[in-house]
């Protein structure tokens, strides 16, 4: 396709304001008479609340509010009706270590800090559980009354027949997998900036991914019509799900003491404080056992996946629904089953992250299936190109077992993409080994779905307001996090009107203003708000077209806009400016106010929790990553070289963007590969901060290219689907790979840290010592 | 309290401070500077990094007393007007940065390490980022935008 806009190397549009410093986030913001809250957290694990004494925190000069759960009037939120187990601060009982117990506003930062520490709980300790298989054997502490077994979601679907396929495999393996305990690890800390007005209406300026959730959270925590509760949103310093999607103690505590004082009260979580209590990834036991015919085609999976939950639900529903549902891609299965179990412990709240889901089974099952290849002595792409899900004709369905549907699949041309590049079909003729370092090139082939489906509200949507001038304001509900959708979505506005992408404004979310939206998780901005921009895009440029059609005296359709120029399509010397049109039409009659509104429609059909059955996006992204790496035979160091990722993400819209994005999620994946876990020691984290929690910097990054894999899925804006959750889900096996590559060991629990290296070479007899 | 007086961007101020402020403290809440972020407070993630007298220095390990008779480069005292300087200029073109949190930070450290090193290799390029954490890009585009303002500026 010729587009003007789409698909060009663009800088961001809010670029320059983030070179310069001028770009604003939350804890940037203040207002005059600002209080500053802070939170009080448990000392203890797990716990009854036997009673709050706030009567000397009260006291101390500067203070000028205290919080406690009795303010919030037993309100509590989760995802489902059935799970709203969490309240703003702790109810009764606290159920992990530095759980918020009460918050404080005061006029400045330290008062606050210090009449937190004036507060007196008493408790009475419980005993604690730690470990989600531990939690599940009866007798075992329970965390809420309404869960007895501490099971807190729990699901089981059966596609096909396991136990005839099994019987009938030519070779069946059984393996324990693990994902590490893993984090965001966003730089900018939660915070927000609060002001309860005394018409009685809040304003909040939060570090948010999804507006909107937070939005509702606040009109359900204090009883107010939506249209009373505004959230701003400022830039946001990534996100990468969990925290960001949800609400935090600060958030309740600071608009509760802004309401009570009357003033605006503002709170910035430290960054330990962030690391120790907020939203992580659920780390996940995968029990799987696979079989495969003599020829490595695969024949069936039975997976039981056991799901760290941490204190309470949150999005764990969809966690494990995703978990679960995604087995059958990107290879053929006709035979499946799912036991899933989401277990309560006294740890930090495990949620939504990057590879929501999917990254647990979707990491075991890749790694097993090389198993298999191995024992069957089958080449580890073609074992993958045997088995993967062919691209389906246009206008035709891939339809698996459980009715996940694919209308584009580029998993195999990703797979020989790898297989055709010298890091793949040369890697024989490298050197193995030099010195102490034994070298390995390792393989993944992954799938993920994009434009996530949801409970309730779904849709994305866009109002278009075009000024006199010929330029063009967008609004939507969508947040760019830093993936740069903002920049995605001017240019989709700018390319259905035919306009320069200067010409288009994006404003942020303000839920005064803009439409509603879910929010900017599970890869769904690009096409459904893309797609929200396109249909406004297309009723402007209607209007405009009528306009330009009554003055030319032809029809609409006669008439082409392209690069800010309207022209006739049979005559295209006979033009006219964009911005002459825009005057044109916005001075007709008595003046008219041209505005386009559209809201996104892919993907709507609701999530059946009950059998695992349908959709849990509109469409799925395919990606094939090559890894090199070098392991020290004698420390177990590994230094990742290489990443070639073979990525289907439909079209990138905006290349710069789409490669940004899987070189980022790529990056994260390797830190979960090999580097990042929270040691936990009976509840605590004994690691929560960035010199501890170790991420990849600059030093252990390797060189990355990207392949674009282009399929066009007819449902996504110009063929758009999903970039960076599908990096983020093929890196950790493709390294993992990798080092079994280098050392000939197998390893099955993430992160593959040195210490775990050199024990299993010990245990190998290939330890060496210099 | 103790006075001190430091220049910001070229601007001087006598400032009275709590001893145990920051720089960081300083030039965020008392000069209404935001474009210097904090990340983690404890000098982990760079995203404070500013110029103390030709150097790069994380704001938040500074006690504003220590930063008396100094001179400060912020992000905002890099462009001229509506010229970027070229390093943020490469950030621009090249996209070396997603949500923006660690920008100002990288950007800092990337002028200070051209200017002790016009023409870092990538792995001068790497060492002298180790300290700025990014969570976002992979990196792959920051060490590009660091190559291109390298080329940029020796013209």
């Amino acid at each position: 396709m010729d587009y003007a806009v789409i698909g060009q190397r663009v800088p961001r549009v809010d670029a320059r304001e983030k070179v310069t410093g001028a770009a604003k986030y939350a804890a940037d913001y203040s207002l005059p008479d600002m209080l500053w809250c802070k939170v009080l957290r448990s000392p203890v694990v797990h716990a009854k609340i036997l009673n709050i004494d706030t009567s000397k925190a009260e006291r101390l000069p500067g203070v000028r509010a205290v919080i406690t759960a009795r303010d919030f009037g037993g309100w509590t939120w989760g995802f489902m009706a059935t799970t709203r187990d969490e309240p703003p601060l702790a109810m009764g009982k606290v159920r992990y270590l530095h759980e918020a117990v009460a918050g404080v506003a005061a006029i400045d930062e330290e008062i606050a800090e210090e009449a937190t520490e004036l507060i007196k709980v008493d408790y009475e300790e419980l005993p604690g559980v730690f470990d989600p298989e531990e939690a599940m054997k009866v007798g075992a502490p329970v965390i809420h009354d309404y869960r007895p077994n501490n099971v807190s979601v729990e699901y089981h679907w059966n596609y096909g027949d396991v136990g005839k396929a099994f019987a009938e495999s030519y070779i069946v393996r059984e393996d324990r997998f693990k994902t590490g305990r893993v984090t965001k690890g966003y730089l900018e800390p939660p915070a927000s900036l609060a002001y309860y007005d005394p018409s009685g209406s809040i304003t909040v300026w939060p570090a948010k991914q999804s507006p909107y959730f937070h939005y509702r959270h606040l009109a359900a925590c204090f009883r107010l019509p939506l249209s009373k509760v505004r959230v701003v949103q400022p830039f946001i310093g990534g996100a990468f799900g969990g925290t960001k999607n949800d609400s935090v103690a600060g958030d309740f505590c600071a608009v509760m003491a802004s309401k009570k004082t009357g003033k605006p009260v503002k709170f910035v979580y430290s960054q330990e404080e962030e690391l120790s209590t907020s939203k992580r990834r659920h780390s996940m036991i995968t029990y799987s056992k696979m079989g495969a015919t003599k020829d490595g085609l695969l024949t069936a999976v039975q997976a039981k996946v056991i799901a760290e939950g941490g204190a309470y639900t949150a999005i764990g529903p969809l966690s494990m629904y995703l978990a679960g549902s995604s087995i059958p891609i990107p290879y053929k299965l006709e035979n499946f089953k799912y036991d899933g179990y989401r277990v309560f412990t006294n740890n930090p709240v495990c949620a939504a992250m990057r590879g929501h889901g999917i990254t647990h089974t979707r990491f075991a099952h890749d790694l097993q299936m090389e198993m298999i290849a191995e024992e069957l002595g089958i080449d580890f792409i073609e074992m993958r190109l045997r088995n993967a899900i062919d691209n389906p004709k246009p206008g035709t369905v891939y339809r698996t077992v459980n009715d996940v549907t694919l209308k584009t699949c580029g998993m195999k041309e990703a797979l020989t993409a790898i297989k055709e590049d010298p890091i793949w079909a040369q890697r024989e003729h490298t050197p193995k080994k030099v010195g102490s370092t034994s070298f390995g090139v390792g393989i993944s082939g992954t799938a993920y779905s994009g434009g996530a489906r949801q409970l309730g509200h779904q849709a994305c949507g866009a109002v278009i307001r075009l000024c006199e001038d010929g330029s063009v304001n967008l609004l939507t509900g969508a947040t760019d996090c830093g993936q740069g959708s903002d920049t995605v979505l001017c240019m989709i506005a700018a390319e259905e009107l035919g306009v320069k992408l200067d010409d288009v404004v994006i404003k942020r979310v303000d839920t005064a203003y803009t439409p509603c939206d879910p929010g900017s998780y599970g890869s769904r901005v690009t096409l459904l708000a893309g797609q929200a921009t396109q249909i406004a895009a297309a009723e402007v440029k209607k209007q405009l077209l009528e306009a330009a059609a009554k003055t030319w005296s032809i029809k609409p359709e006669d008439i082409q806009i392209r690069n800010s120029v309207v022209s006739l399509k049979s005559n295209p010397d006979k033009t006219m400016t964009f911005e002459n049109l825009a005057k044109l039409a916005c001075y007709s009659g008595s003046g008219a106010v041209i505005l386009g509104k559209g809201y996104s429609s892919y993907g709507l059909e609701p999530l059946d929790f009950k059998t695992g059955s349908g959709n849990s996006g509109t469409s799925y992204s395919f990606t094939a990553q090559a890894t090199r790496l070098g392991i020290d035979l004698e420390t177990g160091h590994t230094t990742v070289t290489d990443f070639l990722i073979a990525h289907d993400c439909g079209r990138p819209l905006n290349p710069i963007g789409a490669e940004t994005q899987n070189e980022g999620g790529a990056v994260q994946g390797l830190g979960q590969a090999i580097y990042e876990e929270f040691v936990m020691k009976r509840g605590e984290t004994l690691n929560p901060t960035f010199l501890d929690y170790k991420m990849p910097r600059s030093m252990d990054v390797p060189d990355i290219r990207i392949i674009d894999i282009i399929t066009d899925d007819p449902d996504g804006p110009y063929g758009a689907k999903e970039a960076s959750e599908g990096s983020h889900v093929s890196a950790p096996p493709s390294v993992i790979s990798a080092i079994h590559d280098a050392t000939g060991i197998w390893f099955k629990e993430q992160p593959v840290t040195p210490e775990k290296i050199v024990k299993a070479l010990k245990e190998a007899g290939k330890w060496m010592k210099k | 309290m103790k006075e001190i007086r430091i220049t910001v961007n070229g601007k001087p101020y006598e400032l009275s401070v709590r001893p145990h402020a920051t720089l960081l403290e300083v030039i965020r809440e008392g000069l209404g500077l935001t474009g210097t972020k904090e990340g983690c407070g404890v000098g982990e993630c760079g995203a404070c990094t500013v110029i103390m007298n030709g150097k790069s220095v994380n704001a938040c390990l500074v006690l504003a007393p220590e930063a008396d008779g100094k001179e400060i480069t912020t992000i905002e005292g890099l462009a001229n007007g509506d010229k970027l300087d070229p390093i943020q200029q490469a950030f621009y073109e090249i996209g070396g940065l997603q949500c923006g949190f660690c920008t100002p930070g990288m950007i800092m450290s990337t002028k200070a390490l051209l200017a002790d090193n016009p023409e870092p290799s990538d792995q001068e390029i790497r060492k002298g980022l180790e300290g700025n954490f990014c969570r976002c890009t992979g990196y792959t585009k920051i060490f590009e935008s660091v190559r291109e303002a390298s080329r940029k500026s020796r013209g």
